[in-house]
């Protein structure tokens, strides 16, 4: 065991990924010799060559559209876009076809390709280099979306990303990127498709992905001087989603926090919510509550911490879940019908 | 006595001359020639052999012949069929016989093509099923063909976007050792979008052996070239990105097959790239569903049918000596039971299987997509119940 970061993980997956697989090749815009803005591919085209680790044109959609070609050529494309705002030219080519080819060809293509992210904020970054980008990717069928929040994790989807035969958007939270913790590579963690309990608890669960999985389990040992055991879902796998371990989590502790880093309304943590009391309700004490980014475009550095789910709004969310076992009649109050 | 600027201005062209005698002008081999490449003229008679394109072999030009009369007999069946309600729309290629037919010819069978929704012609021609290509347009799937068997990527309606598939195919395929080139078949308006430009820029900078073949029909739906572009040509477009391009008579068969047999060659022989425009003309309206006469006179289409490919190929290969009569009837008859046995096999109801949708959405359906499944089939289930 020794402490690694991320950042390094992410490396160390590609690296050993590209030395399996020589259909593996991995490019974006500054991936080559400069290692990428955040040295996820440093040193790769030193060891693999300038064929098997390349720069492109700075163009996100001629990058993924290239991908494209690539996978249909029989190799392994893996690209960068090098912030998750700049990816946004890429949409077209990634919803039309990264994502429909397989659909649209019956079968006869296929476009098995890892298009990594580095997303959401908490990092002081300037505009268009903080967004949560995921709900965009997980409303399009056709296409896997992970993010991990631990290093093993970091190191495990990714080298199982590269080997799906589906196309996979990588979402790496960048304040996670240099979030050291003991390892030792190369290790397989669960699969795509099922969510992990980061922490067991008996009272109540916070479901929560990606930079949010940190936040959920620092919100559940607060919550201890509370008197609260709080449960920490980590969905790991946005798409495919895994509703049964979700589900048996809440049916246990009858009460359910979502906590996202994106902006709510329409994100991801909606979808969540939506999932568990359709599945839970009679299990319920309380309501599904979210706690997410609020709805505004990604704000100024020096705001940002207003902004993205703290523990205290997490806490906060917590204490509204009807603790007294009385449902809240505030409501019929104040519609006169009490 | 001082130099004046213009005194200075009098010396320089000297002085430049004399600083850089021989430096050749980069852009010098990459630029197309001012007017488009023509062979034949509009009558079929021939014009002066030239060096820089020669004429292609007569049986070849025979074989483009009978291909594009069957593709023109195709296309007139697929626009009747629209009438008939067994296409739900169809983008007819009247008039761009000569692209259509030329792209195919000048490729070998394990090259790629990566065609829009208006080259059924050329996809037919490539000898794909003709149910196959009209599938998308029948509205039973997205597209009725194995495009890795057929080596020909789904019609693209989403303009330009294939522009760098094709670019990272081709730079794929040289990748493993192969020598396969791609042929983009795109339009005027295409060009315009994002994508072409991100194509054709990654195609050169990795030497793609990728042949971008534009048909400028003169109108992207209604909006005529004028509002596509400030540039003297859409070839001229090429030498931004530093590949060599040509413009061509679009009408002109032998020009057509001349110059994208060239184009084929360079990007084959491993030297990157190649753009060729070819000036044509949309004779019918964009779809059966568009309205012409509301942005292009009658005037303009009637002068375009003096020029058609068919007639002018026809008029030559009768001098030639290697068509008569007998073997245009034998052609054209080929032709009526090309359309007569796509007819009747288009009327028949296709059958669409609704579980098949939750087939290939992924490698394995999701959880999610099993539930889902499982419901749609109970529903099925029970409306043939009802109807029992």
């Amino acid at each position: 065991m020794a402490t690694m970061t991320m950042a390094k993980a992410l490396n160390a997956a590609l690296a050993d990924a590209m030395l399996d697989d020589e259909r593996v090749l991995v490019f974006g815009e500054d991936v080559g010799q400069l290692g990428g803005v955040f040295r996820i591919t440093d040193g790769l085209q030193a060891r693999f060559g300038d064929k098997r680790c390349f720069d492109t044109p700075l163009a996100e959609a001629g990058i993924v559209g290239f991908a494209v070609g690539l996978a249909m050529s029989g190799l392994r494309p893996v690209v960068e876009m090098q912030f998750d705002a700049f990816a946004y030219p890429a949409f077209e080519q990634i919803a039309s076809h990264v994502a429909k080819l397989r659909n649209r060809t019956r079968g006869a293509l296929s476009v098995p390709m890892v298009i990594r992210v580095p997303y959401a904020g908490g990092i002081g970054g300037v505009e268009h280099h903080c967004d949560s980008s995921e709900a965009y990717y997980a409303h399009t069928p056709g296409l896997k979306v992970v993010t991990p929040a631990t290093v093993d994790d970091a190191y495990s989807l990714l080298r199982e990303a590269i080997d799906d035969p589906d196309p996979v958007v990588f979402m790496e939270p960048k304040k996670l990127y240099f979030a050291g913790a003991e390892t030792a590579l190369p290790t397989r963690t669960e699969p795509f498709g099922r969510a992990v309990v980061r922490r067991a608890g008996r009272d109540a669960t916070l479901v929560a992905y990606g930079p949010a999985v940190p936040v959920a389990l620092e919100a559940a040992e607060a919550a201890r001087e509370e008197g609260w055991d709080l449960e920490v879902v980590d969905v790991r796998t946005i798409v495919p989603f895994d509703d049964a371990t979700i589900a048996a989590s809440v049916r246990r502790t009858g009460r359910c926090v979502v906590v996202q880093e994106a902006q709510g309304f329409a994100g991801v943590g909606a979808e969540i919510a939506a999932r568990v009391q359709e599945r839970c309700f009679h299990a319920l004490h309380a309501p599904v509550l979210r706690v997410s980014g609020l709805d505004i475009p990604y704000p100024a550095p020096m705001l940002e911490h207003t902004h993205l789910p703290s523990v205290d709004r997490v806490l906060d969310a917590v204490a509204r879940l009807q603790w007294d076992d009385q449902p809240d009649r505030r409501w019929l109050t104040e519609s006169g019908v009490a | 006595m001082t130099t004046t600027p213009q005194a200075a201005r009098r010396a320089s062209p000297r002085t430049r001359r004399s600083a850089t005698p021989t430096a050749p002008d980069p852009a010098a081999g990459l630029l197309p020639q001012s007017e488009p490449v023509r062979l034949l003229n509009p009558d079929g008679t021939l014009l002066p052999a030239r060096a820089d394109y020669p004429e292609p072999p007569v049986e070849a030009l025979r074989e483009m012949y009978r291909r594009m009369v069957v593709g023109r007999r195709f296309d007139t069946q697929a626009t009747a069929l629209t009438k008939q309600g067994r296409l739900a729309v169809y983008p007819s290629s009247r008039g761009q016989e000569a692209c259509q037919v030329g792209g195919v010819l000048a490729l070998r069978d394990d090259d790629w093509v990566f065609p829009t929704y208006r080259e059924s012609m050329a996809l037919t021609a490539r000898g794909i099923d003709p149910v196959e290509v009209l599938t998308l347009l029948r509205g039973d799937w997205h597209c009725g063909y194995d495009p890795a068997q057929r080596r020909t990527a789904p019609q693209c309606t989403p303009l330009a976007t294939q522009c760098v598939h094709a670019a990272g195919l081709a730079y794929g395929e040289s990748y493993q050792g192969r020598d396969t080139v791609a042929m983009v078949y795109i339009g005027d308006g295409a060009t315009s979008e994002g994508d072409f430009h991100e194509g054709v820029n990654f195609a050169a900078v990795f030497k793609a052996p990728v042949v971008y073949f534009v048909q400028n029909n003169r109108y992207a739906i209604s909006v005529p070239l004028s509002r596509q572009t400030a540039a003297p040509s859409l070839a001229h477009k090429g030498v931004g990105y530093g590949i060599p391009s040509e413009q061509v008579d679009g009408n002109d068969p032998m020009a057509v097959l001349a110059v994208l047999t060239r184009a084929v060659t360079h990007a084959r022989a491993g030297k990157g790239p190649f753009l060729v425009e070819a000036h044509t003309y949309r004779m019918e309206p964009h779809t059966n569903a568009d309205d012409a006469s509301r942005y292009r006179d009658a005037d303009e289409v009637e002068a375009w049918r003096d020029r058609d490919p068919l007639a002018r190929l026809e008029t030559y290969l009768r001098g030639r000596d290697v068509l008569d009569d007998t073997v245009v009837a034998e052609i054209a008859e080929q032709a009526e039971t090309y359309a007569a046995q796509l007819r009747d096999r288009m009327n028949t109801q296709p059958t669409v299987d609704p579980l098949s949708l939750f087939d290939h959405v992924y490698a394995e359906p999701t959880a999610q997509l099993v539930e889902q499944r499982e419901q749609v089939r109970a529903e099925l289930a029970a409306a043939a119940e009802e109807d029992a």
